[in-house]
C-alpha cells in the first residue's frame, strides 16, 4: 500500500504501524530531497495549506512552513495572538472563513485536547494536528521515532525512555503511541508528581531513578518542565527538579554504553540537560530538527494524495 | 491474455552491446558524461549498460538513480498515488552530458518528470534518452528517445513486460502481452 488509512493525522493512536512505515520510507525520499542543491519538488502545487496556530510555537510552524514550501504547496499562516478570535470568533467560524478561500490543508495548533478531532468532524479539508493541549503532537513523535530508527537501524526491540514532566506532554503521549506500535520498550521517568496516575495502563514502565533509567535505554527523550500549563506546584524548585532529574555529560560518561539522547525543544539548559550534556555526542537534537522537515513533508504528501 | 515474446536473452545482449557501442561513439571515455537510471525498472537497465560499457571502457563511468515520484504530473489524479524509491546523484549534473535511462518509452510523461528531477541537480550541457523498448504511436507529449533497442508497434491496452534477472527471473526476456 502506498496510501495511509487516515484522511487526516489527528494523533499516533488513530494510524497503523504500516501507516508509520510508509511515512518513514517516504520521509527517507525527502530527506534526500532536502539535500539536493535545489531542495524543492512540484508534488503539491496545486494545494494551499493553512497553518492555524492557536498557540506558541516557533519550531513546529517553522517545519511545517518550510515542509509545505518545499513541496510547492501554498502557504497561509494565521496566530491567534493577532487575529480575530481576539474578538471572539468561534474556532469553526475562524476555521470556516479561512477555508472558503480555498484551503485543501489545516495544520492546526490549540491548547484545548481534542480541538482538531472536533474541526474533522465538520469541515472537509485534512487536518495534521500540530499539537492539542496536554494531549497528542503526532508529528514530533514520528520524527522522534525516525530518528531512533536512523541513528539506530530499527526502533523494534529498542528501549526508549521518555524522562521528565510526563504529565503535561502531549510529546510523551505521542511517542509512547509510536514506540510501541513499532515495537520498542517504553520506561518513563520523573518525579511522581509530573507522572499521570494511570501512566502504567498504557503498557509502559515506571523508573523514578533517572541513572537507572539511562543504564536501562538505548535511547533517552527528555522533555522540558512546562512551567505554562502547570496551575499548582508541582515540585519545591527548579533547582531540586535539577539535582534529580537533571542529566549532565558525567552521568551520560558513567554508563558503559552510548545512548542516543534526544530532546523535542526549546531545551532549558541547565534545568533537564545541561549544556554540555545536550552539545555532547550523544545528542541529535539538531538531526531531530533535520529530520521533522522531511517527516512533515512525508505526512503532508501523503495525506494531499487524498484531498 | 496473450503474451508473445519481442527479445529473448541472446537478442537482448546484442542489443544492449549495439547500444553500448553507439552510446561510446558519442561519448568516448565519458569523462564528461553521467548515466541516470529512472526509477523504480530503468535502474536494471542501466546497471547493465554500465556493466557493458565499462568492459570497454577503462576510465570509470558515472553511474546514478533517479526517482521522479515527487516530480510526476498525475500526483492527486491517481487512485493510489505512485511509492517513491531511492534516488541517488552522487555526482555534479552541472554542465555535463547526462544519458537518462528507462526500459519503455510509452506516453512521455515520466521523461518529462525525469527532466523536471535531474534540473534539481544543476543545469546539465545536454541529455539524451536511452530506452530498450519504444512504443510507436503512443506519445501524450512530443518525447523521443535518440538509441532505442527496439520499436515496437502497441496500442495503448497492451503493455511491455520486461523481466530481468537482477529483478529475480529465470532469465532475460521481454514480452508483449495483450488483455482479451
Amino acid at each position: 500500500m502506498s496510501k495511509l488509512s487516515q484522511k487526516h493525522l489527528l494523533g499516533i493512536k488513530n494510524i497503523t504501524r504500516d501507516d508509520i512505515e510508509l511515512i518513514f520510507e517516504t520521509a527517507d525520499n525527502f530527506k534526500e530531497v532536502i539535500n539536493r542543491p535545489i531542495r524543492k519538488v512540484p508534488s503539491l502545487r496545486d494545494v494551499t495549506i493553512a497553518n492555524v496556530f492557536f498557540e506558541n510555537s516557533t519550531r513546529t510552524r517553522l517545519s511545517f512552513e518550510l515542509a509545505e514550501k518545499r513541496l510547492s504547496a501554498d502557504v497561509v499562516n494565521f496566530s491567534a495572538s493577532n487575529s480575530s478570535v481576539k474578538k471572539g470568533e468561534t474556532l469553526l467560524d475562524t476555521v470556516n472563513n479561512i477555508l472558503a478561500m480555498k484551503v485543501e490543508m489545516v495544520v492546526m495548533r490549540h491548547a484545548s485536547v481534542g480541538a482538531p478531532h472536533f474541526l474533522s468532524r465538520h469541515i472537509n479539508a485534512a487536518i495534521v494536528n500540530a499539537g492539542d493541549g496536554t494531549h497528542e503532537h503526532p508529528t514530533q513523535a514520528l520524527l522522534d521515532a525516525f530518528s531512533i530508527r536512523e541513528k539506530l537501524g530499527s526502533v523494534s526491540g529498542k528501549k526508549v525512555a521518555i524522562i521528565g514532566d510526563i504529565l503535561h506532554s502531549r510529546v510523551a503521549l505521542s511517542n509512547i503511541f509510536a514506540l510501541q506500535k513499532l515495537g520498542a520498550k517504553v520506561m518513563v521517568c520523573g518525579p511522581p508528581t509530573l507522572l499521570p496516575k494511570y501512566i502504567h495502563t498504557l503498557g509502559v514502565q515506571v523508573e523514578l531513578d533517572v541513572q537507572k533509567a539511562l543504564q536501562w535505554c538505548d535511547a533517552a527523550n527528555v522533555l522540558r518542565i512546562q512551567l505554562e500549563r502547570q496551575q499548582i506546584k508541582y515540585f519545591p524548585s527548579l533547582r531540586e527538579y535539577t539535582l534529580y532529574y537533571g542529566i549532565t555529560r558525567k552521568m551520560l560518561d558513567e554508563l558503559n554504553k552510548e545512548i542516543v539522547l534526544m530532546h523535542p525543544g526549546p531545551i532549558n539548559r541547565g534545568v533537564e540537560l545541561s549544556s554540555d550534556a545536550a552539545d555532547s555526542a550523544h545528542s541529535v537534537i539538531l538531526d531531530q530538527v533535520e529530520n521533522g522537515v522531511a517527516v512533515r513533508m512525508a505526512v503532508l504528501y501523503l495525506l494531499a494524495a487524498t484531498v | 491474455m496473450r503474451k508473445k515474446l519481442i527479445l529473448d536473452a541472446a537478442q537482448l545482449d546484442l542489443t544492449i552491446s549495439r547500444l553500448c557501442q553507439q552510446l561510446i561513439e558519442n561519448h568516448g571515455n565519458f569523462s564528461q558524461t553521467v548515466i541516470l537510471g529512472l526509477q523504480p525498472r530503468g535502474v536494471f537497465l542501466a546497471n547493465l549498460i554500465h556493466q557493458k560499457l565499462s568492459e570497454t571502457v577503462k576510465e570509470p563511468i558515472q553511474i546514478g538513480y533517479l526517482d521522479v515520484t515527487f516530480h510526476r504530473d498525475d500526483f492527486r489524479r491517481r487512485e493510489i498515488p505512485a511509492r517513491a524509491s531511492e534516488t541517488r546523484v552522487p555526482f555534479v549534473v552541472e554542465g555535463r552530458n547526462v544519458v537518462l535511462i528507462d526500459d519503455v518509452l510509452f506516453t512521455g510523461r515520466t521523461v518529462r518528470s525525469a527532466l523536471d528531477a535531474m534540473l534539481s541537480f544543476g543545469r546539465p550541457a545536454r541529455v539524451e534518452l536511452l530506452v530498450l523498448i519504444d512504443r510507436k504511436h503512443t506519445r501524450h507529449l512530443p518525447v523521443a528517445a535518440d538509441y532505442v533497442g527496439k520499436y515496437v508497434d502497441t496500442i495503448e491496452t497492451q503493455k511491455v513486460l520486461v523481466e530481468l534477472e537482477a529483478q529475480g527471473h529465470p532469465q532475460n526476456r521481454i514480452w508483449l502481452t495483450t488483455n482479451e
